[in-house]
């Protein structure tokens, strides 16, 4: 049985925003099987009760003082935008016309 | 004149620039004919801009004229990864995504050398984002190895290794999030280290895997790897997971390069099938040399650690998978398909299947499956709990060793093509660098001799507990000492592309 079937890739670039061809969801459901079926590896490696880390660091929670600091200009912030408008990003529609 | 100072280690050319006898419009003119010289072979440089390097080397000088108090590698010329931002330079991660972007802020590590002096000379090649093992997966062409261009400079910091490797540069940045700087160092016979996790800042660096990825370290020779490390290294308020702790003595250590009484231990899990021969003999070499220069070796085992691979190719492209969503094609960078029709989804799937590569579309999406409901305790939860595992086996050794040690890689540099459509060959190129990455450690590669199958570099791993860096400086430096002492001069020498 394979790990991943091309159905799910599929499902998954649509989640990813990817928009695939027809080949590279071959390629990529044929390979990602492979890669799944061996990393899953780690499931016999943490049976048992074991806490998950999710970083290295016995960190939380930090915060800098909150002090006013120069940050970008209006240009800068929109120095390598695609398209600009009036000072703003410009961006494709984001809502269908019936909605 | 010129090879005279691009053969100087950077200790000695900033020594030679502060005492006069060099200028850094000087060095960077030796540097950037060199580059000329060989980068077509070799192709290590993304973006060189001669006049712009030279008007940095110009400045420096006049800050010395000035009077300015400059630290020990003032008017040494560098080259970053690609994946540092640059106010001045074009900054792609090696991908069609960014073609062209000029950040608008300077990341931590690149203001920081700037104000320490450094030139740089131009920005490096790299797999893609930062996602590979052999510079093949950059949108820009291949880099090669300086000691055999048919072969892999090692990645994803190929460029800076090769950059350093063919003396393109005397120093280089890289960033190291399963091995990356490691296995190019180890590949094409430099030094280069992965410093502890929150050492050296993430701010400005594009983001990959943001709980394993390190800013770090490439140089020919282990003290100036050292003062690299201390010149960029510190606390960093601009990132949150910054450490605020003095940077351990990694100079000092370099300079001791003595390791009499050092508690060594060989971990046991990396070595047998895969290894290459000539590698286990050269690792196996420099365990008795070391043994031979006073330090107490024994044999450790880290069990987990044979799970390190499969958790980090869980963990990486989850991690990734996350941050590469930011690459939307609204704020900055590419845009496809942006015809009035298209609504933004559609050409952020549009733009987003066209500028990344097919490396960094894999990790996406294994990425978002071991994130999505149903998966998420299976894969990311287990491979989480693993790394706790690895780190606990490494607390254990370090109750009883100062340093584990293996080979940094299983080979040495594999032939371009071997295994660029075949994942898994390629993941294991970082087998035996993981496992540092996913604890937050210490660990540096130092040359340890040429395999006799192939005459390629051997890399030798020193791994140390979080903050305790200098440890790795200290048995590298002894290490590359004795091993000079013994062939006469510095491994790089015989290299096809030496000086």
């Amino acid at each position: 049985m394979s790990a991943i079937t091309r159905d799910e890739v599929a499902h998954l670039a649509r989640l990813s925003r990817l928009a695939l061809n027809e080949d590279e969801l071959d390629h990529l459901a044929a390979q990602l099987d492979e890669i799944i079926s061996a990393v899953a590896k780690v499931q016999e490696a943490a049976e048992g009760d074991i806490p998950p880390s999710s970083h290295a660091l016995p960190l939380t929670n930090v915060y800098r003082p909150d002090e006013v600091r120069p940050g970008l200009t209006p240009e800068q912030a929109l120095s390598g935008a695609p398209a600009v408008e009036d000072q703003r990003f410009r961006v494709p529609q984001i809502l269908g016309e019936e909605e | 004149m010129s090879s005279d100072l691009i053969r100087l280690s950077a200790a000695e050319l900033g020594a030679a620039i502060a005492r006069g006898e060099a200028g850094a419009v000087d060095a960077a003119t030796a540097y950037l004919d060199r580059i000329a010289e060989v980068d077509g072979d070799v192709n290590a440089f993304l973006h060189v801009d001669r006049e712009a390097t030279l008007a940095q080397a110009r400045a420096v000088d006049e800050r010395r004229a000035a009077g300015e108090e400059l630290g020990p590698l003032a008017g040494v010329p560098i080259a970053h990864k690609d994946v540092f931002t640059t106010e001045d330079m074009p900054t792609t991660a090696a991908s069609k995504i960014l073609e062209g972007w000029l950040p608008p802020y300077d990341a931590t590590v690149t203001a920081r050398l700037r104000k320490a002096g450094l030139v740089i000379l131009g920005k490096t090649n790299m797999d893609e984002f930062a996602m590979g093992s052999s510079t093949e997966n950059s949108a820009y062409g291949v880099t090669r190895n300086p000691w055999d261009t048919g072969r892999i400079p090692g990645g994803s910091s190929g460029g800076s290794s090769a950059a350093v490797a063919a003396f393109e540069a005397p120093l280089a940045t890289g960033t190291d999030t399963g091995g990356s700087i490691r296995q190019p160092a180890a590949v094409c016979g430099l030094v280069g280290a992965k410093p502890t996790y929150g050492s050296s800042s993430r701010y400005g660096l594009i983001a990959f895997a943001s709980s394993l990825d390190t800013p770090g370290p490439f140089a020919r020779d282990v003290l100036d790897a050292a003062l690299l490390h201390e010149a960029f290294s510190g606390h960093d308020p601009r990132d949150s997971t910054s450490i605020d702790a003095p940077v351990p003595p990694v100079v000092d250590a370099a300079r001791r390069a003595d390791v009499a009484g050092l508690r060594i231990g060989v971990v046991k899990q990396f070595a047998g099938e895969g290894y290459q021969p000539g590698v286990l003999q050269r690792f196996q070499e420099s365990v008795e040399l070391l043994e031979s220069l006073g330090a107490k070796v024994v044999e450790v085992s880290c069990p987990s650690f044979d799970a390190a691979l499969a958790a980090y190719y869980l963990i990486a492209p989850s991690e990734a998978s996350s941050n590469l969503a930011r690459f939307d094609a609204m704020r900055y960078g590419l845009r496809v398909g942006d015809d009035g029709t298209r609504s933004a989804e559609e050409v952020m799937a549009l733009t987003r299947a066209e500028g990344f590569g097919p490396e960094v579309k894999r990790r996406i999406i294994l990425g978002t499956y071991a994130l999505s409901s149903g998966y998420y305790d299976a894969y990311y939860g287990s491979a989480q709990q693993v790394r706790t595992l690895i780190k606990r086996d490494f607390e254990a050794a370090f109750a009883n060793v100062d340093v584990l040690v293996s080979p940094t890689t299983p080979t040495t540099a594999f032939p371009l093509g071997e295994r660029s459509d075949d994942p898994m060959a390629m993941y294991l190129a970082d087998l035996c660098t993981i496992p540092t990455n996913l604890a937050g450690n210490a660990a540096l590669s130092v040359p340890c001799g040429l395999a006799p199958e192939d005459g390629l570099p051997v890399g030798l791993q020193i791994m140390a507990p979080a903050l305790a860096d200098d440890r790795t400086y200290r048995v590298g430096a002894a290490v590359e000492a004795a091993l000079r002492d013994r062939s006469g001069g510095p491994l790089l020498a015989g290299s096809p592309y030496a000086v």
